[in-house]
């Protein structure tokens, strides 16, 4: 019983074709605007689309991902942001249809991918109770039972009545999460969904996915970015890189490989390159205390950023940017440039690493985009405003082993030191 | 997503089988949260609530006499102006409404469909659905208007009702279906069906008899539309004796106009979380 098998992905892959416009729609004016402005080409354009001479750009987002889990098992799904991750949990909670392969599915299918989902701001609490539970999947029946309990997880019952646009948002987030926690499938896909609510709350809903996984014969598929919190629900991890699977493994071993043989942030392609100056900015890694390429930057630990350039030509005394934008709204957080040190940079053909190295980092756990810029003489070498995007992961800034709550929206990290002093 | 079928299979989906009825058979308590909800939201947090319903047939109706049936004297098969256009403007309401929010309700839900799955067909046919409660509620002023003009409706045309209701239905989800999937892609739908919804009406016969087309009449009955209001004045009003044949050519164009929906649709459903 225990061995059998209730979810089998066989061959899964899916392509997106690449359309470069602003939205992600289409707007017909702008196709006709195309038309009228060149005729001629856009009728070759057409034609060559019609006779398969033109390419269309495309993009496998999942590549022949094969594995199977086995029932009762939790497995957790991690990889960095855009490996494919979330098209995989798409494919699998049926949102999106898998280009190639098949995946047999034993079992009634919960899935988790955004709590709250349709989620009413006019309806009231107890509405949208109801709304939320069908739209998960549970039947009028199942909720009715359930529903005294889902109130008093959530603690919401003196506003059971009130439109949820007046509820605060940890209120908000709190009845949503508790709707979803009650979901009884067989099987559970989740992503991400723990990030909610206050620290306090976290931890109850920790301790109630924690519930849940032990429940006999559960099988839950987890997506996150916490580590801390795959390592805790999940003995079984799956490595996602670039559109394949890249291990899947006991989670000890697979967080450990997706933190130091995952090479950070380099390509295979160049990340900038100028002929005409003769300048390539090659890669730019991210090296943990020991020197270790990994992923991330961890708070409070030391780090560095690693830029590879190749030239041909010598520069001497180059002055080297690196901005640090939040992701939310792109505002600049704080700027380190080389010479406010008093720090002299030289390039040195054929290849040179410029290391910006940083004692403590003082950036909040999450994603944030690079400008990165290098001049020589006052002529520019290159300026890349956010074109390359960092993670920071949850690290240990404080020596408490604590950090701000996120919802409390402090962007940096500052060690200070707290005292009572009693006067007579 | 709740699936009481054990296995699951998921691959490359194409086209409509006969799975998809099943499923939405089993999602059919969904369809009554979304119809539900649609209805709710839209009274919330308005004055007279309710009797919104009833403002906008009314108002059309007293605007039409005044203009139409008084100062332009258009014709009404011999029965009272107010109600000959009420029972017209009652079903083109109906279908106008449903028509206009079928092909939105993709977009308008879109938080949704990117993030849980259920049978898409849910939403057109729940947004449909909460017209139908509309129509209802806006019929009561019929009732009020057939007893002001002591007007009995016949046996067989109460019968045909729940027919003319449902080549209503048909009819607007039918289209809608085909202009929401349009409409996930190209945008331009939004701005542009309000435009054809007003010309759509006057090419149907809403606010003047269809007896003005003289023997080309029944070139109207392709527009199920016509063919339904006619037929409703003829079973109210007893504008005329009621004309099967018309009904059997609207009937029939509805459910074309439905299954050409639902192809489309069908075809195009699976890029809906991709491009929307």
């Amino acid at each position: 019983m225990q061995n059998e098998i209730v979810i089998s992905v066989k061959n899964i892959s899916k392509k997106y074709n690449i359309t470069h416009q602003r939205g992600g729609y289409i707007a017909l004016r702008d196709v006709l605007a195309n038309i009228i402005k060149n005729p001629f080409q856009f009728l070759k354009q057409k034609t060559k689309e019609a006779t398969g001479i033109a390419k269309k750009e495309e993009f496998w987002a999942l590549r022949d991902i094969n594995f199977e889990v086995k029932k009762g098992e939790v497995v957790g799904i991690i990889g960095r942001n855009g490996a494919g991750k979330s098209t995989l949990l798409k494919i699998l909670s049926q949102i999106t249809p898998p280009t190639e392969g098949e995946i047999k599915i034993n079992g009634r299918v919960g899935s988790l991918l955004e709590v709250g989902t349709g989620f009413h701001p006019e309806l009231s609490g107890r509405e949208n109770i109801f709304l939320n539970g069908a739209i998960l999947g549970m039947t009028k029946k199942e909720i009715v039972s359930k529903f005294d309990e889902i109130v008093s997880f959530a603690g919401i019952e003196k506003f059971l009545d009130t439109p949820v646009k007046h509820y605060s948002s940890g209120m908000y987030v709190r009845l949503a999460f508790s709707v979803a926690a009650h979901m009884d499938p067989d099987i559970l896909i989740i992503d991400e969904v723990l990030a909610v609510g206050d620290a306090e709350f976290q931890k109850k809903c920790l301790g109630k996915m924690d519930d849940i996984t032990k429940k006999e014969g559960r099988t839950i598929l987890f997506v996150s970015h916490n580590m801390d919190a795959v390592k805790k629900l999940c003995p079984k991890t799956i490595l996602i890189h670039e559109g394949k699977i890249k291990k899947i493994g006991p989670t000890e071993e697979i967080i450990s490989e997706y933190h130091t043989s995952n090479k950070g942030l380099s390509h295979d392609q160049d990340i900038y390159q100028d002929k005409n100056l003769d300048i390539t900015l090659s890669q730019l890694e991210i090296l943990n205390h020991e020197g270790k390429i990994v992923s991330a930057l961890q708070s409070g630990h030391s780090g560095s950023l690693r830029m590879l350039i190749k030239t041909n030509q010598k520069r001497d005394s180059i002055a080297v940017t690196i901005g640090i934008n939040s992701i939310q709204d792109d505002k600049r957080i704080c700027v380190m440039y080389s010479p406010l040190k008093n720090d002299t940079l030289t390039l040195t053909p054929p290849q040179t690493y410029i290391t910006c190295q940083i004692p403590k980092v003082p950036l909040m756990p999450g994603q944030y985009h690079l400008t990165l810029k290098a001049t020589s003489e006052n002529q520019t070498l290159f300026y890349l405003p956010g074109k390359v995007d960092i993670e920071v992961e949850n690290g240990d800034f404080f020596g408490s082993g604590k950090l701000p709550d996120p919802s409390w929206s402090g962007a940096i990290l500052v060690d200070h030191n707290w005292q009572s002093e009693h006067l007579k | 997503m709740a699936s009481t079928a054990q296995t699951m299979v998921i691959k490359p989906k194409k086209t409509l089988s006969l799975r998809d009825f099943q499923e939405i058979w089993n999602h059919r308590e969904l369809l009554y949260f979304f119809t539900w909800r649609d209805f709710k939201v839209r009274y919330k947090q308005t004055f007279i609530g309710v009797a919104w319903a009833l403002f906008q047939p009314i108002m059309s109706m007293i605007v039409f006499s005044l203009f139409f049936g008084k100062l332009a004297g258009v014709p009404s098969d011999g029965v009272p102006y107010p109600i000959f256009v009420y029972v017209g403007l009652l079903f083109w309401q109906f279908f106008s409404d449903a028509l206009s929010d079928t092909s939105n309700s993709l977009i308008t839900n879109q938080s949704i469909v990117t993030k849980v799955y259920f049978p898409r067909l849910i939403l057109p046919i729940s947004t449909v659905a909460t017209k139908l409660v509309d129509f209802g509620i806006a019929t009561i002023i019929l009732i009020g208007l057939m007893f002001y003009y002591h007007f009995v409706p016949n046996m067989i045309g109460l019968l045909l009702l729940p027919l003319l209701l449902f080549m209503t239905f048909i009819a607007a989800l039918g289209g809608g279906l085909f202009l929401a999937s349009i409409n996930v892609k190209y945008r331009d739908v939004r701005y542009i069906l309000p435009y054809f919804i007003q010309l759509f009406m006057f090419i149907t016969p809403v606010i003047y008899s269809s007896s003005i087309a003289g023997k080309y009449s029944w070139v109207l009955a392709f527009n199920p539309m016509s063919g339904v209001i006619q037929t409703a004045r003829a079973a109210f009003l007893h504008t005329a004796p009621i004309n099967w044949l018309l009904i059997l050519i609207s009937f029939i164009a509805s459910i074309i106009i439905l299954i050409i929906g639902t192809i489309v649709f069908k075809k195009t459903e699976r890029y809906f979380a991709d491009i929307i």
